[in-house]
């Protein structure tokens, strides 16, 4: 089990359109992994639909360039479309 | 006579899959990994559901007040009706696998047919756990696919599990006078059709590893009449303990 790799789960909830991460599992190969993920994350009737990655293939953002990647938005509230009177005709944005 | 046989059958179908489950829920927490665990435990669960199902519809058919807590907890061994290859002990995780992938292999087989039943609560049963089951086999051939083609060591521990618990499977495959009975009634199929079909597929699992189909012909039998193998007590006394200890006890 050491040797086998981890990988990276998104489940398609009922309702939900898209893939949502939701944990992590070993196994062999991609067939198995997608066996493990229906028994290990969808016991409650949580998906209509599986992914599996493996997690060495995701590329993540260095916890370290937070302050260069993100903190520049913060000071630009104008990127936010909160300026805008919504109609009551339009229930749901 | 003829609620007596459908009583008599419905035990058998309750009794496999409660004594299955009893057994694939010893592995709860021991498991070779995490997620084998968590699969062979929601099988165990499955199977669990579908003894419910099985033996509330024995106790309806019998009429006589028992319900399912009382078929599973309040009878001795030799009114069981399980296949004797359903008791047979974990092993290393080649038996328990061998053990399953034969099992379901005709499990699926004979729900296939029993969703088919004259009697419409079988039918209906079988149906539902007939969705449960595919999954339970597909996943056991995978497993036998694998550990045949793994290491030497797998594939020799997964050849001598075939090997040992092949004289239990006769038993499945092997018509009885009760299986006949309801068979003319169109409310089971008769035995002697799912074998075929059986040999086919575990052929055809098998042919895709480095292991060979064990060619033995000499079968045990027994378990759909009563007479089992010393393993069926410990799994009782283990399972019914709570229930005989303290009579009536819920939680």
């Amino acid at each position: 089990m050491k040797e086998w790799p981890l990988w990276e789960v998104f489940i398609r909830s009922q309702h939900g359109l898209a893939h949502k991460h939701v944990g992590s599992l070993h196994a062999p190969d991609a067939e198995m992994a997608i066996n493990n993920a229906r028994d290990v994350y969808t016991r409650r009737n949580e998906g209509v639909s599986i992914w599996v990655v493996k997690a060495a293939d995701i590329v993540a953002s260095s916890p370290g360039d937070k302050a260069l990647l993100f903190e520049p938005a913060n000071s630009k509230v104008y990127r936010h479309p909160t300026f805008f009177p919504i109609p009551d005709e339009v229930k749901h944005m | 006579m003829l609620l007596d046989d459908k009583f008599e059958y419905l035990l058998r179908l309750g009794d496999n899959a409660l004594i299955l489950s009893q057994r694939l829920s010893q592995w709860c927490g021991k498991g070779p990994a995490f997620e084998e665990d968590m699969a062979l435990t929601n099988t165990a669960l499955d199977l669990i559901g579908q003894a419910r199902m099985w033996l509330s519809y024995a106790g309806e058919v019998e009429d006589r007040g028992r319900d399912e807590d009382a078929l599973a907890f309040l009878r001795d061994a030799h009114q069981f009706r399980n296949l004797l290859l359903l008791e047979q002990p974990n092993g290393d995780y080649a038996v328990t696998i061998a053990r399953q992938f034969y099992f379901d292999t005709w499990h699926c087989l004979l729900l296939q047919e029993l969703n088919k039943s004259a009697d419409s609560r079988i039918a209906e049963i079988a149906e539902k756990a007939l969705k449960e089951v595919r999954y339970h086999l597909r996943r056991s051939s995978d497993l036998v696919v694998r550990l045949g083609d793994g290491t030497a060591e797998s594939q020799r521990r997964m050849q001598a599990a075939l090997d040992d618990l092949w004289m239990y499977t006769g038993e499945m495959l092997t018509p009885d006078e009760q299986d006949e009975l309801l068979a003319a009634q169109n409310i089971v199929p008769d035995p002697a059709i799912l074998r075929e079909p059986w040999l086919q597929y575990v052929g055809s699992v098998l042919r895709e590893t480095k292991l060979t189909m064990p060619t033995g012909t000499w079968m045990q039998k027994g378990g759909k009449l009563g007479r089992h193998t010393e393993h069926l007590g410990y799994v009782l006394a283990e399972m019914q303990f709570l229930q005989r200890a303290y009579p009536g006890a819920k939680w």
